[in-house]
């Protein structure tokens, strides 16, 4: 399997890294770059949903903040109106799970080609950024909420716990709150991956028409994983909108839309942890960037992936694989263990 | 519908690229447990008529039945579930995986979690796929990857087997092994061969279709086939009288 390596001293050692992470940083960092990280636990959920579709599925599509700004505005709308959070947190993963589920069935049913795919999820994205920055009207209002055009939904209620509004999620909270979701996603993914569906997933990204003549209904598997990348976008959505208490259109603006597209490119495609460290490395060299005004932060953004695709084309996380095990194999670090393989092989042939 | 005797059948196959008639009004027929070589020259409809099979290709006009149910609306997977089996001319695999999750991924659709793994296993001795079991199928040599094909259609035992030029790009010794791999296989299955190698076809095969531009030309036993004066015409190309 390309990228992504199943050795369980990979899953260990990741799963010690998020323990690590959620419990370490919030001793020794300050508030604000807790809030920080939170954001950037919500953009890495939505950068795992293209991962997936893309990297895995095979399937490029540039609407991945459709579902995530569904996702959010569901979840806004509905918690103001119900005041406690926890419908309103499974409607708003279960609503983009099912637009996403019917997009794809228009999508995978009728054929399209993936040019026509990456066009159509965009426009459907830009299509939400036209319609919700046109709600400024009174009229526009669904129960409490007034959806209030490009000024957007200010005051949303956050997460409390089930049953008791009293209590709610203070901002460090959302940091654990963000970060179990992004671990969940995360290992559910690596689960899901090495499952028969996941495994099928990767045979029809690297050759839909053999998966067909194996007897696979290929139309089937890429309309689920659509619904899956959809869900797991709206997730991110949701612990965005907590984040900020607050969403407005430019969620689905071509910015946003772009920017998910170099973190996975940046951070490798194929892999799910590339895409994790790329949209942390690119938030915060955006936020960096941000405190000056001499250039636009979208340009550098923009250049970045351009040399990306240039030089790094596989991504940051598979080349500096790749060197870690050209390097081991040139300083002899790595023949011992091919030795010992060897030998094994022998070992059993002769037994 | 009336019972045949017959495992496929086609009746006025027809398949149309805009003005072009790849194949044409073709009747074909095979009986269980025939093993059937086809032959013709370059863009005779050979590969075409095996996409109309499959259903890779939607025919234009005609009917296509397998062991007597129609099946030329049924989609490619469903057709692949009543059990036919292709190796595509230009090897179709998955490229970026290991051989090994190549067949994996062909048993673990018509077996259960326990037995794809053991099918896998079976498979891999059975066309001898052992020492590259590891190897990213990309990386193989043409020869090689036309085996990772025929083992991966192997897994779900198809009851007919379509093979579009098993052993192009195979050397002597290679093309001997596939042949007696075919042999084996048509103890329990039916197939179609496409090939061009006429010492490969006297090895295996009984009866020869011929193609020509879309249509069944001659139908015979391999030496009739071989000794026939348009036969030999079509294939070095000479104008007939």
């Amino acid at each position: 399997m390309r990228g992504l390596s199943l050795n369980t001293a990979g899953l260990l050692a990741a799963a010690i890294i998020s323990v690590l992470a959620l419990v370490v940083i919030p001793q020794v960092a300050p508030f604000y770059i807790l809030l920080q990280i939170t954001l950037y636990f919500s953009f890495a959920i939505l950068a795992l949903s293209l991962a997936f579709i893309w990297g895995f599925g095979g399937v490029f599509s540039f609407g991945q903040a459709a579902f995530f700004g569904l996702g959010g505005y569901t979840y806004a709308i509905l918690s103001i109106n119900m005041g406690s959070s926890t419908v309103p947190l499974i409607v708003a993963i279960v609503l983009p799970t099912v637009f996403a589920l019917l997009l794809g069935y228009l999508m995978f049913y009728g054929r399209l080609s993936s040019v026509y795919l990456a066009v159509i999820t965009l426009v459907v994205t830009l299509i939400f950024h036209k319609f919700l920055g046109h709600t400024a009207g009174f009229e526009y209002r669904i129960g409490n909420a007034h959806l209030g055009g490009y000024n957007g939904i200010p005051a949303i209620p956050p997460i409390n716990v089930p049953g008791d509004v009293t209590k709610f999620a203070f901002p460090e909270d959302m940091f654990y709150i963000a970060g179990v979701a992004l671990v969940i996603v995360y290992f559910g993914l690596r689960w899901l991956l090495s499952s028969h569906f996941g495994r099928t997933l990767i045979g029809i990204r690297e050759n839909e028409e053999r998966a067909e003549l194996l007897g696979y209904d290929v139309r089937l598997y890429k309309m689920i994983a659509f619904g899956i990348a959809g869900a797991i976008a709206a997730l991110g959505g949701v612990m965005f909108t907590n984040w900020n208490s607050f969403i407005d259109p430019h969620v689905f603006d071509l910015g946003m839309s772009a920017q998910i597209i170099i973190w996975v490119v940046v951070g490798g495609l194929s892999t799910l942890i590339g895409p994790i460290i790329g949209a942390f490395a690119l938030g915060i060299l955006a936020l960096e960037l941000g405190t000056q005004q001499t250039i636009d932060v979208n340009l550098i953004l923009g250049a970045i992936l351009i040399i990306v695709v240039l030089f790094v084309p596989e991504g940051f996380v598979p080349t500096i694989k790749r060197m870690c095990i050209w390097l081991a194999e040139s300083r002899g670090w790595l023949r011992s263990r091919l030795d010992s393989s060897d030998l094994e092989e022998k070992q059993g042939r002769d037994g | 519908m009336a019972d045949t005797n017959f495992l496929l059948e086609t009746r006025g196959l027809t398949k149309r690229f805009g003005g072009v008639i790849a194949v044409n009004d073709v009747n074909f027929n095979l009986i269980p447990g025939e093993l059937r070589c086809l032959i013709g020259p370059n863009g005779a409809g050979k590969s075409t008529f095996f996409k109309c099979l499959t259903h890779q290709h939607k025919p234009s006009s005609g009917k296509i039945f397998f062991k007597d149910r129609d099946i030329t609306r049924l989609h490619t997977h469903q057709i692949a579930h009543l059990g036919i089996g292709i190796k595509t001319q230009v090897p179709s695999v998955f490229d970026g995986i290991p051989v090994r999750e190549n067949i994996w991924l062909a048993a673990r659709r018509y077996h259960g979690r326990g037995s794809a793994n053991k099918v896998t296993a079976d498979v891999i001795d059975r066309v001898g796929l052992g020492n590259i079991r590891d190897s990213m199928v990309g990386r193989l040599a043409h020869g090689e990857r036309q085996w990772v094909e025929i083992g991966m259609v192997l897994t779900s035992d198809p009851t007919l087997l379509l093979l579009d030029e098993p052993t192009a790009g195979m050397t002597h010794e290679e093309t001997e092994k596939t042949a007696r791999l075919i042999k084996e296989i048509s103890e329990s299955a039916s197939l179609i061969v496409v090939e061009h190698d006429m010492q490969f076809i006297k090895a295996i095969a009984n009866k020869v279709t011929v193609f020509h531009q879309g249509s069944i030309l001659v139908e015979d036993k391999v030496e009739a086939v071989m000794a026939n004066p348009l036969v030999r015409d079509i294939y070095l190309g000479k104008e007939k009288d």
